[in-house]
């Protein structure tokens, strides 16, 4: 007689911990042969509104952990995600119906992206920030801040990818996020959850919520403690509306059409760039 | 029931008039000083203003002009044209002739040159900018003439440089311009936001088509007339003056390809909402409410300085402007003398004298809004010192003020005033401090005063705020990136960070 198997019931990941939605709903998440492979949480406002609660309370001390930590904790999600990695390989496997060979690309490149962010952490700053020559007795320099809690709308595919090459800049910069994954395909993406919540990133730092983008999108969007947003839904009417309802408390709006998320153009600089504030600071010089 | 003049007089009962006569400093007669005033007879102005398109004054399609006002003695200056969306949709098209045909086939190095000619004109006429800048906006000639006029022009020879060494600020990027760019500026600095605004535009291959305030659109005429001394190819840079309505036109022209907006965050949200999804680059400046915060290790006469310099300068009329002072409760009262001390030495009279500290309220509109948010000061019940100057018989004008017993929610401590008032609050702790001068949407600059060190970084680095000034105040430089956090808008103008507004990377 074979094994029973146990089947997974996917929650949400909010301020470090795995909860299920306040809404009651869940959503059946199809393999790829269209049957049943598990149930996830459908996001609701209240939901969104705790994360964002959770990413605000946890974005001041995250900030001021030293670069060289921050980069030790890419570094060790890295690790987890190799020690992991097959597990990784099966589900993408199972949930998008690719090959082996695809599955293991789409891993290998998203533990290298994550320690390619990594090695960033003690180095934009000094790449972004200036010293500005100005005419009179001050010194005075330019150097990036983080800009705070910022909301991320993931790619559809690659969900697993995409997920990490726009939370890993917006984190290694010091912000927090709350995250609305992947809709079709939101479990390898909570499946990842299990590795930020055991790689030493603080909790509230990376928030993940699986949903529906057109439900949840807005609330994100007007949301008055969101300082930015990263758009890489690729929906062109919620971009556009997503963009509208940033203006409520001037949000940052960065829109992403990645074409290729393998290739190393969607990676680097720019990516954490987008997400600093520039604070420029003076002081007389004298005695 | 209180009639308006009962209401009145009670309003003035509760103001504390600063005395000149009282303070602890006594200088007898030797604050008074004979009339200084500049002289403006080297200044030609036309009686009517055209519209600048295309290297060229043209009479405005819309067929309207406005006067402009002297806001110090209410005489018309000129007749000024105000552009229509006709004369915007005119002045797009010879921008985007001017960049597809000349401006971005040039050599950089030689679109630099032209920009350093733009420089060394304006030197030559500085003094007729600097009158003429103090005439139309109000502000004491002092400040026009050594601040406005020489930022301005600091600003186009800082940029001409950038013009042929682009590629050095962004590496590993291709860098292209983007073409149109549609500026709208405010009426507080008109001559040195124009500057801001055209300078590292034009210098990185763009185009402007420039709307100035409809309060202050004088400076800009004259800085078209010196594009044309310049023989900078027609269609660089046009000026259309105009209200809001014209300043709509150019946000919502299709073909304009990036907008840089100066001014309030309510008309900043509004420009943000209309260009989401069109594909239109933005950068916005937009209000602050900044804390100027005092510990008691702090030089304290500096800080006092600061404190003026960081509300009476330019009447208040800053988006910067240290309008919240925070003053640890350990030194308040000795800080609080010393201000209503050094108020009562302030100046304030004709722009042009040369001896002014206070200028006019650049307009009678500006003048009520102060009026409104003060009269709401006191009925919420904040305490108001005001500065018993003379006020002159005609134009705008507001005496040096200040409100202790403010409360956070008041609206004196959270809206913009936008004028020469002050409100003070105190604190007991650096993390009292913190959260004081965080708690607002406003996020655009920020002073620290003290003489540890260490307190200097910790505090400058809490602040959450594009500017932060430590023991100084009010300073600015075309090489230091200056831009806000939250409300204030984003983008910065100024130094390597601002040129990324004005290029297209690869």
């Amino acid at each position: 007689m074979p094994e029973l198997e146990i089947r997974k019931t996917y929650k949400l990941y909010v301020g470090g911990e795995f909860i299920r939605t306040e809404s009651g709903r869940y959503d059946p998440i199809p393999d790829a042969r269209g049957q049943l492979l598990a149930n996830v949480s459908r996001g609701s406002r209240k939901d969104l509104r705790e994360a964002v609660r959770k990413a605000r309370a946890a974005q001041p001390g995250w900030a001021a952990k030293s670069a060289y930590l921050k980069g030790q904790i890419l570094y060790r999600m890295a690790e987890m995600l190799e020690g992991r990695a097959e597990s990784f390989e099966q589900l993408l496997r199972e949930s998008h119906g690719v090959t082996a060979p695809a599955a293991r690309a789409e891993v290998r490149a998203t533990i290298d992206r994550i320690v390619h962010y990594a090695g960033w952490s003690d180095k934009y700053v000094a790449l972004l920030g200036t010293v500005n020559p100005v005419a009179s007795s001050y010194f005075d320099f330019s150097v990036p801040e983080p800009m705070g809690v910022v909301g991320i709308v993931a790619p559809e595919t690659p969900d697993l990818l995409g997920l990490v090459s726009h939370l890993a800049p917006v984190i290694v910069a010091g912000n927090t996020a709350v995250v609305l994954l992947s809709e079709k395909y939101p479990l390898v993406s909570l499946e990842l959850a299990e590795i930020l919540a055991t790689s030493d990133l603080p909790a509230g730092v990376a928030n993940l919520l699986s949903g529906r983008k057109e439900e949840l999108v807005p609330h994100l969007a007007r949301h008055m403690d969101v300082n930015a947003l990263s758009d890489a839904g690729g929906d062109r009417a919620l971009s556009k509306s997503m963009a509208e309802d940033g203006a409520v408390n001037v949000k940052r709006v960065k829109r992403y059409g990645i074409a290729d998320y393998s290739s190393d153009t969607a990676q680097g600089l720019d990516f954490i760039e987008a997400f600093t504030e520039t604070k420029t600071t003076w002081h007389p010089i004298g005695v | 029931m209180a009639t308006v003049k009962e209401e009145q007089e009670a309003r003035e009962h509760a103001v504390r008039r600063i005395e000149r006569e009282k303070p602890a400093l006594e200088f007898g007669s030797a604050w008074d000083y004979a009339p200084a005033p500049e002289s403006r007879d080297h200044l030609r102005l036309e009686e009517r203003y055209g519209l600048f398109i295309g290297g060229k004054f043209v009479a405005p399609k819309s067929k309207k002009y406005f006067e402009t006002v002297n806001p110090a003695t209410e005489e018309t200056l000129a007749q000024v044209a105000e552009a229509g969306p006709a004369d915007v949709d005119a002045a797009v098209t010879a921008a985007e002739e001017a960049y597809r045909k000349r401006w971005s086939r040039l050599k950089p190095a030689d679109r630099g040159k032209y920009v350093y000619r733009i420089a060394r004109l304006l030197q030559e006429k500085s003094r007729e900018l600097a009158v003429l800048e103090s005439m139309d906006g109000g502000k004491p000639i002092k400040e026009s003439r050594d601040v406005d006029v020489p930022l301005a022009i600091a600003h186009f020879f800082y940029h001409a440089g950038w013009a042929d060494k682009l590629e050095y600020a962004f590496p590993r990027h291709t860098v292209s311009p983007i073409g149109v760019c549609g500026q709208i500026i405010p009426w507080n600095f008109p001559l040195l936001m124009a500057a801001w605004k055209i300078a590292p535009a034009i210098s990185c291959g763009n185009t402007v088509v420039l709307k100035p305030a409809e309060t202050t659109p004088l400076t800009a005429m004259l800085l078209a007339e010196v594009c044309q001394e310049a023989d900078l190819p027609p269609g660089v840079v046009n000026i259309l003056p105009g209200a809001g309505e014209t300043g709509a036109a150019l946000v919502n022209h299709a073909r304009v390809k990036k907008i840089a907006f100066t001014g309030s965050t309510d008309v900043g949200k509004i420009i943000q909402r209309a260009t989401a999804g069109t594909g239109k680059r933005l950068t916005l400046e937009l209000g602050g409410k900044a804390a100027n915060i005092v510990f008691e290790d702090a030089p304290i006469d500096q800080a006092v300085e600061g404190i003026i310099n960081g509300i009476y300068f330019n009447q208040g009329h800053v988006c910067c402007a240290g309008s919240r002072l925070l003053v640890q409760e350990s030194i308040a009262d000795t800080v609080l003398q010393k201000l209503s001390d050094r108020i009562a030495t302030l100046r304030m009279g004709d722009p042009l004298d040369k001896n002014t500290d206070v200028g006019a309220i650049n307009s009678k509109m500006q003048l009520d809004k102060i009026r409104e948010l003060v009269a709401c000061g006191v009925e919420e019940g904040a305490e108001l010192h005001q500065s018993s100057c003379a006020i002159p018989p005609k134009g705008f004008w507001f005496p040096p003020s200040f409100f202790t017993n403010v409360a956070q929610s008041h609206r004196i401590a959270r809206e913009e005033i936008f004028g020469p008032v002050l409100t003070v609050m105190t604190f007991r702790t650096p993390d009292e401090a913190i959260e004081k001068a965080n708690n607002i949407p406003y996020g655009l600059s920020a002073g620290v005063w003290t003489d540890k060190g260490s307190k200097i970084f910790q505090i400058t680095q809490k602040m959450r705020a594009g500017v932060v000034w430590a023991n100084t105040f009010n300073k600015f430089d075309p090489t230091s990136p200056f831009g806000g956090y939250k409300e204030s808008g984003f983008g910065r103008e100024g130094g390597v960070h601002g040129l990324r507004a004005y290029v297209e990377l690869g």
